[in-house]
């Protein structure tokens, strides 16, 4: 491992780039030319960056890798903390990976404060980046709320007509839910004495105490997951957003929560997420099969996804509490997929809003006439998101259901009739949007994809084939720490049993 | 070489697909059917080498999942099984890219159709050399997909569009139960390789494990799980609705995925599966009991259908109903012989029929053809062939395998084996008389159609008769030349290791030792079918239309295909949107949020326009606030606090 402290690069590479475009001055045209290509060239040279973090990954090795420890304030033993371990390893990439994509699809979509818009996103990415990667929980409460701000702000400024309710509706649900966690924080500071996560992930808390932080920590996680019932966010804030922002926010946003299932609620009170596993498994399964429902009666392309995205979270939540190797795995694995298949759809629909400014399933048809190479990326997304196999979306939903079956059949039944929903809730939107006749004027004149828009699917088909056909490169660095986990839940699930045998 | 099989159909499809427009129509044409045409060289070495001197092999290519005891590789596995099916899919499918070539030659995107057709025959290439249950499952969804791009090719007609969404879902309801079923494989096995779970299937039989919520026989529960996936690919009752829909497809796409290939998908399932479902007698009484009443219920529906196509779609969906019932009686090698002589046999009907329409100026309802068998002979022929394997007449290839599975039912001396073998016969009675039916009600008569038609009536090009000659070949001399092999003398040494049949019984023994009356009985119903419909439609024709008004409540029942779309339109279709919009607007909107963010800031806005009116802004109003305070305060302590 080289000398370089690559984590702290990666974080806040994002940030100099913003500060220089921060102080790029001249008129309104070149100001905006060159803050594109900074945010360009900042994005691209992070994403490159943090690829040495996969190659150099050392898979056999356990706990935490590229570690970068410094005092912070002493005085009540806060670090300054960075590393990954396998599991976080993927979502610092999966965040380096989708921030220049999505600077390229706003390079002609944003007009109006481009270089306000792009400091965000910069901002956005080093915030991301931070929280995945922070093992001190200061760091990782900062890093967790502050990604709010410049997403609040590209909802509520470049977004569309209701902007304002769905911003202030994204920024109280989420929230409401932190200032929860946060008193959980604390609780946990004045228990060990210290802010470290791995510490804590170390330290064995009663399991009374363990109980109430988990709810603590679920109050947060659930919002931002989104599980049901506190998913209705998510429609509005997906539906106000630009492009760029619903693929950070289904890519990655949607990801904190489970990666917080991850880091804090199964490893640091394992009694508890067993204790709570059958309520989680309620919840997924009726996200699956609500808001699958939910998603066929849509009217409107984004909401149809956002929708999609709630039921595929919650294949997401229902893995992570099978307590399995394969359910963890292809949790973890969903998320990965799905952060690469939403945020693709959601670039599909914003190749059509850009040309004819309305999201609404009803206005199109018959694209596929004047639109071939859009309607066959399209349908690529369309099927990995069904779960196709061979595309990215079938290892994860499989490994989920197979491990959901081993904790739950009737789980397993219910959650496996999300295929048939989810492939018809697509299937109608491709009908309706891609094939029949082509009879409006307006889709007549439409052009297909040009040279930049095809530059930003390409690197996204690659990579849902490539997790489709050869998943190991990314299910193989994830095995040490997700068998750790399972192993550490195991011994909670029996102390769970010697309870209740006590109690009987 | 073996591999090579496999992945030429690959190729084609890739370079069809992405350089048709460099390489043009024609190009996309010559790549696609050389492509297909080494393959099913290819193929038939394999059968050669696999089958008759006993090289199987399984070649492994690389790991795909490994999450865990989770491990799925990318292998192809050749057994003589699997020997065959490449054997019928490489042939099948090479036949109809050339004729596709004739076929498809007014149409806008020939490179797109050629590489639909290509990237079909690799998934379900990829389906029957599978080694794992996953693997299998990756071919399974992958024709589903391309007969889903197939039945919709014309994606300018609502219908199609339809028809396709239809077959993907109903599908996937299949696949459901499919998925499930290795769900509870891999949970009773800790494995989804064949091998390793063929090998422990008889320890796993008799136990029991819980599934949602109830006791029940895992091996049982398994293959009833996994016979629900057979059942949406292979179309049979309960979901076959999408198989006659899929005729909107173009001709050759019915042809080579409705009829010959996708659809047997899930008979070669059950057989792959032969070691597992010995040991699961009840999922096999049950195969035995769907398979032949779809035979009987697909075969009644297609007396009374006037669409050319959709007669011979349910005609598919009835013979696909003997191939199950076989298996229901553990005659696995009479299933695969009956589905290779089928798919020669319905393959050539339907390019047959697409001869047809094609001289018809794309016309599909038999009411309006008749009279033209002296224009097109060599359709008329070929049709005659399909027709007469069909129905089984003697030494032509389908007498060869309906006979030995009509056998092998009674052999059975089961309960369900005599249900099958009787419902088997009444359904190859009506088998002749539909398919005689739609000979005459074609070819014979006075010309219904208009006189612009009926000049332009030609014999279709020499791409599209040579497939059509081969295949004609194959229906009428596969049953003779591979019957020792498949079901005779020489069955065990042909099928080796691929099929497993219990210990307990020898079905194809006892079906060659039934009655002299069992095995004729089938030619004779066959010879009467002929001859009622001969009746029906030469000597008296006005019969029919009599027979339909004397028994109209049946007529309908049967025309209106038992109901069965309408049934589901009611029970889950429209129930599903119902309910989507209902969550949507009620759960969704009125609770959710009404409850949550909308009413907690409706509720804070109320309380802050309140506590606003409180500040009046006049001092009398703050001083007698004051003062109230003042006087509960007062009160407080005198009387609380003592």
């Amino acid at each position: 491992m080289s000398g370089l402290p690559i984590l702290s690069l990666v974080t806040f590479l994002p940030l100099v780039g913003a500060a220089l475009i921060f102080v790029v001055r001249g008129d309104a045209e070149t100001v905006a030319r060159n803050a594109r290509n900074v945010a360009l060239w900042t994005t691209a040279i992070t994403f490159l960056l943090s690829l040495l973090l996969w190659i150099d990954f050392e898979p056999g090795q356990p706990g935490f890798q590229f570690v970068e420890k410094a005092a912070w304030i002493p005085d009540f033993n806060i670090t300054y903390h960075l590393g990954v371990d396998g599991i976080s390893l993927f979502f610092v990439l999966l965040s380096t990976f989708l921030t220049p994509i999505c600077i390229l699809s706003s390079w002609v979509a944003v007009q109006k404060r481009v270089k306000e818009y792009m400091i965000s996103f910069l901002v956005l990415e080093t915030m991301m980046v931070g929280m995945f990667s922070s093992l001190d929980f200061v760091m990782f409460y900062i890093f967790f709320e502050a990604v709010l701000i410049p997403m609040f702000l590209i909802i509520g400024v470049w977004g569309g007509a209701r902007r304002v309710y769905a911003a202030f509706k994204f920024f109280l649900y989420t929230l409401l839910g932190s200032v929860l966690m946060l008193l959980g924080i604390l609780v946990i500071y004045f228990q060990i004495g210290s802010t470290d996560i791995p510490t804590a992930m170390a330290f064995a808390f009663t399991r009374d105490m363990q109980i109430w932080l988990w709810l603590a920590f679920f109050a947060s996680f659930a919002v931002k997951v989104p599980m049901w019932p506190v998913h209705t966010w998510l429609p509005d804030a997906h539906v106000e957003a630009p492009t760029a922002g619903s693929v950070i926010l289904a890519g990655v946003l949607l990801k904190m929560g489970a990666y917080g299932f991850l880091r804090f609620s199964l490893p640091m009170f394992p009694e508890a997420s067993v204790y709570f596993a059958p309520f989680v498994y309620t919840l997924s399964v009726v996200a699956i099969v609500y808001t699958s429902l939910v998603a066929l009666a849509q009217e409107d392309m984004k909401k149809l996804i956002a929708y999609s995205s709630v039921a595929h979270m919650g294949y997401v939540t229902l893995g992570i509490f099978t307590f399995t190797q394969q359910g963890l795995e292809g949790a973890i694995f969903q998320m990965l997929s799905h952060g690469i298949v939403s945020g693709a759809l959601f670039l599909c629909v914003g190749v059509v809003y850009d040309r004819l400014h309305t999201r609404e399933i009803a206005r199109y048809g018959g694209l596929v006439h004047r639109m071939p190479k859009y309607a066959v990326i399209f349908m690529l997304f369309m099927m990995a998101s069904v779960g196709l196999p061979g595309t990215s979306g079938f290892v994860g939903e499989f490994l989920i259901l197979v491990g959901a079956f081993r904790a739950n059949t009737w789980v397993a039944f219910l959650a496996t009739s999300g295929l048939v929903l989810g492939c018809t809730y697509m299937l109608f939107l491709y009908r309706r949007v891609i094939f029949g006749r082509l009879t409006r004027d307006d889709l007549k004149t439409m052009l297909d994809l040009d040279r930049r828009e095809v530059a930003i699917f390409v690197p996204l088909v690659v990579l849902v084939l490539w997790m489709g056909i050869y998943p190991s490169s990314f299910l193989d660095p994830m095995a040490l720490p997700v068998g750790q986990l399972v192993d550490r839940l195991k011994l909670a699930e029996a102390a769970g049993q010697a309870i209740f045998l006590a109690q009987h | 070489m073996f591999a090579a099989a496999i992945f030429l159909p690959l190729l084609g499809a890739i370079v069809a697909g992405f350089f048709g427009r460099w390489i043009g129509d024609r190009g996309a044409q010559i790549v696609t059917c050389a492509g297909l045409l080494a393959s099913m060289v290819l193929g038939w070495f394999i059968l050669y080498s696999v089958g008759f001197r006993g090289e199987a092999r399984t070649v492994e290519l690389f790991t795909w999942i490994s999450s865990g005891a989770f491990e799925v590789s990318w292998a192809l596995r050749f057994d003589t099984l699997t020997a065959v099916m490449v054997f019928v899919v490489t042939t099948v499918s090479a036949m109809v890219h050339v004729y596709s070539v004739g076929y498809m030659s007014h149409d806008h995107s020939i490179p797109r159709f050629m590489s639909y057709l290509s990237i079909f025959t690799f998934f379900m290439l990829m389906l029957v050399t599978a080694d794992n249950f996953v693997q299998m499952f990756f071919g399974w969804e992958g024709v589903g997909v391309a007969s889903y791009l197939l039945i919709g090719f014309w994606f300018d007609r609502p219908s199609a569009n339809a028809a396709a969404m239809k077959a993907f879902i109903v599908n996937r309801v299949g696949d459901f139960g499919f998925a499930l079923g290795i769900m509870a494989i891999f949970f009773l096995f800790g494995t989804v390789s064949f091998d390793a779970v063929f090998a422990a299937a008889p320890q796993m039989a008799g136990k029991n494990f819980e599934f949602l919520g109830m006791q029940v026989d895992a091996l049982t529960t398994a293959c009833i799980l996994l016979f629900i996936g057979a059942m949406g690919k292979s179309a049979q009752l309960g979901l076959h609705t999408w198989l006659p829909d899929a005729m909107e497809g173009p001709t050759p796409v019915s042809a080579l995925i409705h009829a010959a290939t996708m659809v047997t998908a899930g008979v070669f399932m059950l057989c792959r599966l032969s070691p597992v479902f010995e040991y699961a007698p009840t999922a096999l009484a049950l195969v035995t009991v769907v398979g032949a009443t779809t035979a009987i219920f697909a075969a009644t529906v297609g007396l009374t259908q006037f669409d050319i196509k959709r007669v011979i779609a349910y005609s598919t969906c009835s013979q696909l109903g003997y191939m199950f019932f076989a298996i229901g009686v553990s005659a696995y090698q009479a299933a695969i012989f009956h589905l290779m002589t089928h798919a020669f046999f319905k393959a050539l009907l339907f390019l047959g029929a697409g001869s047809v329409i094609h001289a018809m100026s794309d016309e599909q309802d038999m009411r309006r053809m008749g009279g033209i068998w002296r224009l097109i002979p060599t359709t008329y022929a070929m049709m005659w062939i399909g027709s007469l394997a069909l129905a089984g007449l003697p030494f032509f290839a389908g007498f060869y395998s309906k006979d030995i599975i009509l056998e092998a039912a009674y052999g059975a001396h089961s309960g369900v084996g005599q249900y099958a073998f009787w419902l088997g016969i009444v359904a190859a009675l009506l088998t002749a008389f539909y398919s005689w039916r739609l000979l005459f009600l074609t070819f014979h008569g006075r010309p219904r159609a208009n006189e612009k038609v009926m000049a332009h009536v030609h014999e279709s090009p020499l791409v599209m008769i040579v497939p059509l000659a081969v295949l004609a070949l194959g229906a009428v001399f596969s049953g003779w030349l591979a019957y020792e092999a498949f079901v005779g003398h020489d069955y065990k040494e042909f099928w080796g290791a691929s099929i497993f049949i219990g210990a307990h019984h020898e079905p194809l023994e006892a079906a060659h030792h039934v009655p002299g009356w069992v095995k004729l009985l089938p030619i004779v119903v066959a010879v009467a079918g002929i001859a009622l419909a001969w009746v029906a439609y030469i000597a008296v024709p006005d019969l029919p239309a009599r027979a339909a008004a004397a028994f109209r409540p049946v007529h309908q029942f049967f025309f209106n295909k038992w109901y069965f779309d309408e049934l589901y339109d009611r029970l889950f279709v429209r129930p599903s949107f119902y309910l989507g919009r209902g969550l949507w607007k009620t759960g969704d909107g009125a609770l959710i949020d009404g409850v949550g963010p909308d009413g907690v800031a409706a509720a804070t806005r109320l309380l802050s326009i309140r506590a606003s009116r409180l500040q009046s802004g006049y001092v009398y109003h703050y001083a007698f606030a004051m003062l109230i305070g003042v006087v509960v305060l007062v009160s407080w302590y005198l009387y609380v606090r003592i």
